[in-house]
């Protein structure tokens, strides 16, 4: 028996009776025999809202001093059953729920979703669409390893590069603003393509941020990397070796930080990667100065490509250089113009608008490599206006129940650095 | 290189004979059956057998069938091959009367969850599983959330009439 201050999470359910009967029960507990072995720990509650867990996460430690001996995690604290809600609608009303997954890389569940649903109807999209959507795919994946890697710096006592690169985080999302309108749970895109071309302004802000950011990395990376007090604190800290880490089903940088070149965009192509020249960083030992420099080097490559998506989409002349979406009448909004003018276009509108679209009979399985590994998609439908089925592979879900075998034995404060070089976002875990 | 579907399929039907069936191509990706009874045996030949090593789960997951009398429930287990980039889908069918299945757990760390949620939402029981509660819902409740006998929404419901649009 453990000494445990369990929260009553629906009180007002309980009858009194209950209610007491509990309390006497931890009352029960706390009058364990002296020398009792649960004595010699101590039991910490971190969580569920606590400044170092950034987000509802609660663990409930058994500390030996400061040693970490077990934890228990309790999660579903921000669950809002996307799942169920995305059997009530049809395709394209289903991208905003996939915005609140990992609410730091938005787009690329967005895109995600879109591909899943092109993979369903067998869309065919365009060379240029395909490029512009790895430019956002890979803004979003670098503002999401920047994040992660410099909260990684504020909980090992370095506030500065957290503030310092927030404006380059900043500068992302005002490319997005002006590709979508939104920032942060952005809704990208359509089932074909984009809403709209891009504009001058959007390309502009783009070769800014090609420009500025590799030397805000630079020195970013400058601060951390070989910064001997950061890596005291992370090396060997939260490592997991390579079988272990495929075993509990890692995926993305945290796997490849463990040594597994195992990255969706190579493995299976989609969006044009294929096109694209680009190295896959790996660690050794899976721990949380690997998955630091493998998020970093992440980082570079993804310029990379950006820079090589750009001259890609420059080379595009004449008509093409208009393209912006698949011809998909069935689910793409018509022109708004067209719809006041013209009979086809408004029955279209309409039929998309209220989801009266049917869409094939199938299973399809797709995934696209996230901020934080393989997020993958299963639909099944079964012929109707909306999913059957829709499951998400969530990749924090499913390497966050390796945390209590990561952070068992070391120090409680190297516990709260790993979470957060794990990427938890607290959306991604619950949905 | 990925394994060729028609490969896998001989050499799962070499092994198990009938007890595999409903081999579909979806997608590009092999989806086949077997009764739940022989789940632990298909997925640890699957992760054992040299040629074919799907050692990593990429997913599990329950899907409910309230009209398929008897098959009222399936769970879903994607499997990767990393090395050749094969994927595979196994499923299997329990009724909604008696939902024990084998946790897969014991072969994969990451089915320890994935079983949770299943269990959670559907009311799979995976028998053997170390710590099967509720992961995402309140321990209280008393029902799987997820089944499709729980509509979305309340459904007396009068200042919305679906019917309008034909969805009844």
């Amino acid at each position: 028996m453990k000494i445990k201050p369990e929260l009553i999470k629906t009180t007002k359910c309980l009858e009194e009776d209950k209610i007491n009967a509990i309390m006497t029960e931890h009352h029960h507990h706390i009058t364990l025999p002296d020398g009792s072995i649960e004595k010699q720990t101590t039991t910490l509650n971190v969580g569920p809202t606590h400044p170092a867990t950034h987000g509802v996460f609660q663990n409930i430690m058994e500390l030996d001093g400061e040693r970490v001996v077990s934890t228990e995690q309790t999660v579903g604290y921000i669950h809002r059953a996307f799942e169920k809600l995305a059997e009530r609608r049809p395709l394209y009303q289903v991208t905003p729920i996939t915005d609140r997954l990992n609410y730091c890389s938005s787009p690329i569940n967005n895109m995600g979703w879109h591909l899943t649903c092109e993979k369903l109807l067998g869309v065919e999209t365009p060379k240029r669409v395909d490029y512009l959507r790895v430019i956002i795919m890979e803004l979003a994946r670098i503002s999401d390893h920047l994040i992660c890697n410099s909260i990684v710096g504020v909980d090992t006592g370095a506030y500065t590069g957290f503030l310092y690169v927030m404006q380059y985080r900043e500068l992302i999302y005002e490319i997005y603003e002006e590709v979508c309108g939104s920032r942060l749970t952005t809704n990208i895109g359509r089932i074909g393509g984009f809403e709209r071309n891009f504009t001058n302004t959007a390309f502009t802000k783009l070769e800014k941020f090609l420009k500025e950011y590799p030397k805000v990395l630079k020195e970013f990376e400058g601060l951390f990397a070989r910064n001997r007090i950061f890596m005291e604190r992370t090396i060997g800290g939260g490592a997991i070796s390579a079988e272990r880490a495929l075993n509990y089903g890692f995926t993305g940088p945290n796997l490849r930080a463990a040594g597994v070149d195992y990255d969706v965009r190579v493995h299976s192509p989609y969006s044009s990667y294929e096109d694209f020249q680009f190295d896959i960083p790996v660690g050794k030992t899976g721990d949380n100065y690997d998955r630091f420099l493998v998020r970093n080097q992440e980082m570079w490559q993804s310029l990379s490509i950006i820079e090589q998506a750009y001259q890609k989409i420059q080379a595009f002349k004449g008509a093409e250089a208009e393209i912006y979406h698949a011809d998909v009448p069935e689910y793409y909004l018509p022109k708004k113009e067209d719809v006041y003018t013209k009979m086809e276009a408004l029955i279209w509108h309409f039929k998309i608008i209220m989801g009266e679209v049917d869409m094939p009979k199938g299973e399809v399985y797709k995934a696209v490599e996230g901020g934080n590994g393989e997020l993958g998609f299963y639909l099944i439908s079964d012929g109707g206006r909306t999913p059957f089925r829709l499951h998400f592979r969530r990749p924090c879900f499913i390497y966050y129940q390796a945390y209590p075998e990561l952070i068992k034995g070391g120090m409680l404060s190297d516990a709260i650095v790993t979470m957060s070089s794990l990427n938890l976002i607290a959306g991604e875990l619950d949905a | 290189m990925a394994i060729d579907n028609q490969y896998l399929q001989i050499k799962l039907t070499e092994k198990f004979g009938d007890l595999v069936f409903n081999f579909e191509d979806s997608y590009g990706m092999l989806s086949f059956e077997a009764p739940k009874e022989q789940n632990l045996k298909v997925l640890q030949y699957l992760y054992d057998e040299p040629t074919l090593g799907f050692q990593f789960l990429t997913d599990l997951c329950a899907v409910n069938y309230p009209d398929d009398k008897g098959r009222e429930l399936a769970v879903v287990y994607h499997l990767h091959n990393l090395q050749t980039n094969t994927r595979i889908r196994f499923k299997v069918f329990t009724s909604i009367e008696n939902t024990d299945v084998f946790t897969a757990s014991k072969l994969f760390s990451a089915a320890d969850w994935m079983e949770r949620e299943t269990f959670d939402f559907y009311g799979v029981n995976f028998v053997g599983h170390h710590n099967l509660k509720r992961i995402l819902n309140v321990d209280e409740m008393d029902y799987f959330p997820l089944r499709k006998e729980f509509p979305l929404e309340d459904q007396t419901r009068i200042d919305k009439d679906d019917e309008m649009f034909g969805r009844g």
